[in-house]
């Protein structure tokens, strides 16, 4: 079947419209990160009231000035951060983005890209992740999801009883809630080290950019 | 270990000179710009309001008036158990030897309660764990009377919305009635099988193991039946109004 003459004008319009991070991780990624970073500032003033550590974090560095208002802002950006992660776990597993773009990660390609990054040699593709970024992505994901979790079953320890004990009991899943917001937090100084370094991929993930393996 | 919610109006005042003088800072931008509940204007303050309100409504959506709270054995209970109220141990109150329990609003009853005759009603005991709004947990045992059972001795009108509960220590709250007439939901006269002292709520407290400490009042003075919501000392300054478990 002769191909059709406007065939080079459609492929330049798919080529444009796959860009490396289409509108819906844009947004997901953005309103995710907002609500993470308000879910962490105000988790510090939850943590100080009762620190779990021998050490308060400081002051200045809490979102809400006093515990009740740290619960205020953590309860509601709660809601921002479950419905933002639903709608990005969705599209990620039904468009084929997680499978295709996070999948596979194997332990040599670990090793090879962590090398190159460690020692400043590892290239950017815009629209391919390298192997060190899919198993942040993929460790941050969990995190994040983990971190729900743990933190709906020490908010809610008797309606969601079961979630509680699948995380030890209520001290132990208030300790995990804890270390997964230090996961994370860790990661976001990785995060924003890598686009310091490679400053275009903040651009792309605010316009979109364009993925290089399709772009003419 | 001192606790905020002991000292919170001065520890806020402080915090306020302190962030001020700090510069800038998340904490000192939350409170400048009005979003640490203090007021209740202001785009923030009114839109963490709004939220505190949803978040009520939630809670209310996700309560089980069937599921219990998970029991202990005595072994497990917490020894020494942490004294804790919006003020120190040495501000505790007794009651005064006339005690008598209050009660009002959508009743057939408005009798007082002395101890004997709420100690004549039939008691339910239990091990819970009491989780405080700052996070800690212990685990306890208190008996008394349960509180449907109360309020269907005083005649309440069990589709009336909350229950409020005044204290002679100057402290109140309240809570949703289908808590309020949850099994677990208990007028409590004895901590760990002795009648209860003074620190521990004395003559009467409520024990409502399905929501956070702060919501179990303690030395109760008074207890309303209403379709208006009462508040308490803590809601009306920001903790969450419903605070299920």
């Amino acid at each position: 079947m002769p191909a059709p003459p406007n065939s080079t004008s459609m492929t330049q319009m798919q080529s444009s419209l796959h860009q490396a991070h289409p509108a819906i991780v844009r947004i997901t990624h953005w309103v995710g990160a907002a609500a993470m970073i308000v879910m962490i500032l105000s988790g510090w003033a939850i943590y100080n009231a009762s620190p779990i550590l021998p050490f308060l974090i400081p002051q200045w560095m809490t979102l809400g000035g006093w515990l009740g208002a740290g619960i205020a802002w953590h309860i509601a950006a709660m809601w921002v951060l479950i419905v933002d992660g639903l709608v990005y776990l969705a599209w990620g597993v039904a468009s084929g983005h997680f499978r295709r773009d996070f999948l596979p990660v194997s332990p040599r390609a670990i090793v090879r890209d962590l090398a190159a990054a460690l020692t400043l040699r590892l290239t950017h593709r815009e629209g391919e992740y390298n192997a060190v970024q899919k198993l942040l992505y993929v460790l941050v994901v969990t995190a994040g999801l983990l971190a729900v979790l743990t933190g709906l079953s020490i908010w809610k320890p008797v309606q969601l009883g079961s979630l509680t004990w699948v995380f030890g009991g209520y001290d132990i899943a208030r300790r995990l809630h804890f270390a997964l917001m230090s996961c994370i937090v860790a990661f976001l100084v990785v995060h924003i080290v890598l686009v310091a370094l490679i400053p275009s991929t903040l651009v792309s993930m605010i316009t979109g950019g364009r993925a290089r393996s399709t772009a003419p | 270990m001192i606790r905020r919610a002991d000292h919170i109006t001065q520890i806020r005042a402080f915090e306020r000179r302190h962030l001020i003088r700090g510069g800038l800072s998340v904490g000192a931008l939350a409170l400048l710009g009005g979003c640490d509940l203090s007021t209740h204007d202001g785009a923030f303050d009114r839109m963490l309001w709004a939220m505190l309100r949803f978040n009520d409504r939630m809670q209310a959506l996700l309560f089980n008036p069937n599921r219990l709270a998970a029991t202990f054995r005595p072994d497990q209970i917490t020894r020494p158990f942490k004294f804790n109220a919006y003020y120190p141990l040495a501000q505790v109150r007794s009651p005064d030897p006339d005690w008598a329990l209050e009660v009002s609003g959508l009743v057939s009853d408005t009798a007082d309660w002395s101890l004997d005759r709420l100690g004549a009603l039939p008691q339910e005991s239990q091990i819970t764990r009491h989780i405080c709004v700052e996070g800690w947990s212990q685990i306890g045992q208190w008996s008394g009377v349960p509180l449907r059972l109360f309020l269907q001795s005083i005649g309440a009108d069990l589709h009336a919305r909350y229950v409020g509960f005044e204290c002679f220590d100057d402290y109140s709250s309240s809570i949703d009635m289908a808590s309020a007439l949850h099994p677990q939901t208990i007028l409590a006269l004895e901590f760990e099988g002795a009648a209860l002292t003074p620190e521990w709520g004395a003559p009467v407290r409520l024990r409502i193991p399905t929501k956070l400490g702060f919501k179990n009042p303690k030395n109760i003075q008074a207890i309303t039946v209403t379709n208006k919501n009462p508040g308490g000392y803590w809601e009306d300054q920001g903790y969450n109004w419903f605070s299920g478990s």
